[in-house]
């Protein structure tokens, strides 16, 4: 949008997804899970788009629906311009070598009566019949890319320590050359040291080879570090979205600005002033008139009960969805 | 005399595969009312030192040195004595609230049990007290939560129930381990206050144990940063930061993603992977992945340096880590 030559690999339209709650009785209707209401953003070429949020508030129902990996309710996900929504799993075959995913458990993701070698060639099938010798020389390319040797395609998953891991599961990703790689949660599992050299080798790779990343992650300095965009989450929405910097810096949300204010600082010693948040977890089972947020907001007030507010302009290429943005960024 | 004074305390773990020498020579103590923060990645004896302290260890274990509570040795202590001790003067609050609590029992249940254990109150005395508890920890409707089973609760709730046990009994000590790691960050801000204003309000002691640099940092008043079973640097909260020396804190430091950092600069990456503790050097175990190592590190532990006062520093090269901090150790 900001630039004409720019392409959007990943085009996300109003996603609606809502998993039915087994039936509690004959006489009334099942009540649903509103995983995802309505949710719409833009990747483009070559870029970093950071999803952040607390658990249940849609992120990985998400990236399981922009992989195609479950029936989507209403709303579209184009990839590459190609609708994905509604297609067959044999039409999504051929389509899959251009997005690939990483999981957040490197221990439970790779299969353990497989050898490297094997587990790493495994998205090849979708590019159709190819020789040993082009398959030999794709996976020992893909672990070279991220920093393993040839002669650990013979090692068992067993053998590697959790960094380790995650870089199979990253080489396996990038086999095909997919122009999108979905992570959730990719580096939550790993120690502090490893964590970083795992997010300099996404960093690397997105430089090499110029792969778009749409990263989920629940920490803050992570997405922060890694993105050139982020979407903030709360119940389904997205209630906040904007280059990193300003979103970071003038957040336009108050659910942002909590997120933000917890974050934990090292250095600091002493507790800080901030923004506290009211309540629990707002259930997923009910849907309600006004702004999701209304029950732990510390600045609701009665218009918020009930108007949804709409995702709107608030500076170049940000948007918020709350009644007093404006007020809350004149403040920060 | 402090409330606990650990003395070369030392934890092997029998595996299949030898020895795992998990804590290596441990010293500390702890006053009444300070807040300690044992920090490191997994794997570098936090969790087996928390363990020593509440005689939770596994039988295959072998442990030495001395952990003295109120002046008696507690490794010396027969097992009956030690359970009239835990839960009781000395309390944990576990990771991982979703296991620790039993399943088939219900949460009042549970917050009952050490009230009658230790205090031997009747029923109703416990639960009047356990109402009272869970009122305390912020959960709401605590009398009709008494009947709730733990799978009834979210997980800050669950967290909540294992403070309230923590607390029934108001021990001298409070160790938690990892409290906040399976939750959510405004979740974790919460329960994090909770603690840090009961533990003021009852003047306990605290051992917070983490991975978190900033939560570590936020929430005590001494930091002790562990590597591969010992103790590598420990120091008061307020000047740690600028004062880290050891290669492995300022490793442990400058790896960790920071808010407001930005993404121009990149992170410094500690090169290699956590040690296998059965096969740790003789000497300082961060010898494989230090690039300031010689041949006397691997051979022979380093003794801890005094920097400034309360700050001390297990290395060799402490002067030259110093010198090398400006422009990065593992740049």
């Amino acid at each position: 949008m900001t630039e004409p030559t720019t392409v959007a690999v990943l085009q996300v339209r109003d996603l609606v997804r809502h998993y039915r709650l087994p039936r509690e009785s004959l006489f009334k209707s099942p009540g649903h899970v509103y995983a995802l209401n309505g949710v719409s953003f833009d990747i483009q070429k070559g870029k970093s788009f950071g999803i952040v949020g607390e658990s249940g508030c849609g992120k990985s129902t998400l990236a399981r629906n922009v992989m195609a990996l479950e029936e989507t309710d209403a709303g579209s996900v184009k990839i590459l311009g190609n609708e994905v929504v509604g297609l067959s799993f044999d039409q999504l075959r051929p389509l899959r070598r251009h997005f690939q995913m990483v999981f957040q458990d490197p221990y439970g993701s790779l299969d353990p009566h497989h050898d490297v070698g094997w587990i790493v060639a495994e998205p090849l099938a979708a590019l159709g019949p190819i020789t040993q010798e082009e398959r030999a020389r794709r996976v020992t390319e893909a672990l070279e890319s991220v920093g393993l040797k040839q002669r650990d395609a013979h090692k068992y998953p067993h053998e590697f320590s959790g960094g380790q891991r995650q870089r199979i599961a990253i080489a396996r990703a990038l086999i095909t050359h997919p122009e999108l790689i979905v992570a959730d949660e990719a580096v939550s599992a790993l120690d502090v040291s490893v964590q970083a050299q795992v997010l300099n080798l996404l960093k690397d790779l997105q430089d090499t080879f110029g792969v778009t990343f749409m990263f989920i992650s629940h920490d803050l300095a992570v997405v922060e570090y890694l993105c050139d965009e982020v979407a903030v989450m709360y119940l389904g929405e997205i209630v906040e979205k904007g280059r990193t910097e300003d979103l970071f810096s003038a957040p336009a949300h108050p659910y942002t600005r909590i997120l933000l204010d917890a974050v934990p600082k090292p250095g600091s010693g002493k507790k800080r002033d901030r923004i506290k948040l009211a309540g629990n977890v707002t259930g997923q089972t009910e849907q309600r008139s006004g702004c999701s947020f209304q029950d732990r907001c510390p600045m609701a007030r009665d218009i918020c009960k009930i108007d949804k507010p709409p995702l709107i302009n608030v500076g170049p290429d940000h948007t918020a969805a709350c009644h007093f943005s404006g007020e809350l960024r004149e403040k920060s | 005399m402090p409330l606990l004074n650990v003395t070369g305390l030392s934890v092997t773990l029998s595996t299949a595969d030898g020895a795992a020498r998990a804590v290596r020579d441990m010293n500390f103590s702890l006053e009444k009312g300070e807040t300690l923060g044992i920090v490191g990645e997994s794997g570098c004896g936090k969790s087996i030192t928390a363990l020593a302290l509440m005689g939770l260890l596994p039988e295959r274990s072998e442990t030495t040195g001395k952990i003295e509570f109120n002046g008696e040795n507690l490794l010396q202590k027969p097992e009956t004595e030690m359970c009239a001790l835990r839960g009781n003067r000395m309390a944990m609050i576990f990771q991982e609230p979703m296991t620790s609590l039993n399943p088939v029992h219900t949460i009042g249940r549970q917050v009952m049990e050490p009230l009658r254990l230790h205090k031997n109150m009747t029923r109703a005395e416990a639960k009047a007290e356990a109402v009272r508890l869970l009122d305390r920890v912020g959960i709401p409707n605590p009398q009709e939560r008494l009947g709730n089973y733990p799978h009834q609760l979210s997980g800050g709730q669950r967290q909540r129930v294992m403070i309230a046990m923590a607390l029934s009994c108001s021990p001298d000590i409070l160790i938690a381990d990892e409290p906040t790691t399976a939750l959510d960050v405004t979740i974790q801000d919460q329960i994090l206050e909770l603690i840090q204003s009961l533990v003021r309000e009852e003047d306990m002691a605290l051992i917070l144990i983490s991975h978190d640099l900033g939560v570590i940092s936020e929430n005590t008043d001494r930091i002790m940063v562990m590597y591969g079973g010992a103790a590598v640097e420990t120091g008061p909260t307020e000047t740690f930061f600028e004062a880290l020396s050891h290669p492995y804190s300022q490793g442990l430091f400058a790896a960790m993603p920071k808010l407001g950092m930005g993404r121009t600069s990149r992170l410094m990456t500690i090169p290699g992977v956590v040690p296998d503790l059965i096969n740790l050097p003789s000497g300082c175990t961060f010898t494989d992945r230090c690039p300031l190592a010689t041949a006397e590190c691997r051979n022979s532990a380093p003794p801890l340096r005094q920097l400034t006062a309360g700050h001390n520093v297990a290395c060799y090269h402490l002067d030259k880590a110093r010198t090398m901090k400006a422009e990065g150790l593992f740049a």
